[in-house]
């Protein structure tokens, strides 16, 4: 991957093949981020859009104090949060959400109803395109700000600094919302694939 | 007394559930992590379903971008264009 510094230059340069890689690159997961925030498909494509073109046009003030990817990411937040309006977005992760559900442990806090085995089946049985629309699908009906982390700290791959930054939470907080993801994620995966008895 | 230092009250598998991506995410203190994996150790489903987050982290970070259709990309070469002809 090139680094960002030689990014710039080419973008700066008028270099097309540059704009459009990095398109290729972040479009697809910036939507995806968009769509969390806004009611629908075709606002979360206006909002890509306007977030494309006002990075274009910010340039030249991009002082790579964050990575490129970060900033483009930051701009699309805050297009998309003053979108979407859902401003209530402020108070987070207040309700306890248990990673698993409290009736399958025991009096003592045991397993009384251990995690069936999965992973092996979750390769072998379905084709990895169908798996990865499962999987899509999954994200997609988690909730908004726990969808929000996932795609980009397990999906897109940023770090937790990064992600705090793109969707200014602070580090437990955005720690809290991947936890809860990933564990629905992980009882889907279960329900799915689970050895029939 | 080292070891009564690091003992505390032993970890159920309800908690310790709940200890996972702090765990990966290393954040947790040195004496929880032992804690952790002292629970780890002597539990015989905990492993598995630490596997089994790992695993969906995996899963999940195999997902890549579906690529644009040409009628994308060729509306982004004119946005290009368009802000390179700004910039003149």
């Amino acid at each position: 991957m090139d680094s960002d510094s030689e990014f710039l230059l080419r973008l700066r340069s008028g270099d097309e093949r540059a704009f459009v890689s990095l398109v290729e690159r972040y479009h697809e997961p910036m939507l995806q981020l968009a769509a969390s925030f806004v009611p629908s498909r075709a606002v979360a494509e206006e909002v890509v859009q306007d977030t494309w073109l006002a990075a274009l046009r910010g340039l030249e003030n991009f002082e790579g104090h964050s990575s490129l990817k970060t900033w483009l990411f930051r701009i699309l937040v805050n297009r998309a949060r003053t979108t979407g309006s859902r401003e209530q977005r402020s108070v987070p992760v207040a309700d306890p959400e248990p990673a698993v559900d409290p009736s399958r442990f025991d009096g003592g806090g045991g397993w009384a109803d251990p995690p069936e085995h999965w992973i092996v089946a979750a390769e072998g049985r379905l084709e990895a395109g169908k798996l990865a629309d499962r999987i899509r699908a999954w994200i997609d009906e988690l909730p908004a700000r726990q969808r929000e982390v996932v795609l980009l700290r397990d999906v897109d791959g940023m770090s937790s600094e990064e992600v705090c930054t793109v969707l200014a939470l602070t580090g437990v907080n955005q720690r809290v919302l991947l936890h809860r993801g990933r564990s629905r994620l992980r009882q889907l995966f279960e329900d799915e694939f689970r050895e029939v008895r | 007394m080292r070891v009564f230092a690091f003992r505390g009250r032993d970890l159920v598998c309800q908690q310790a559930v709940e200890l996972v991506t702090d765990y990966l995410e290393g954040t947790l203190s040195r004496p929880a992590r032992r804690r952790f994996e002292a629970h780890l150790a002597g539990c015989p489903h905990c492993p598995e379903y630490l596997a089994q987050m790992r695993e969906t982290i995996r899963l999940t970070g195999r997902l890549v971008p579906e690529d644009l259709t040409p009628q994308v990309r060729d509306e982004f070469v004119d946005l290009y264009r368009r802000w390179r002809s700004e910039q003149q």
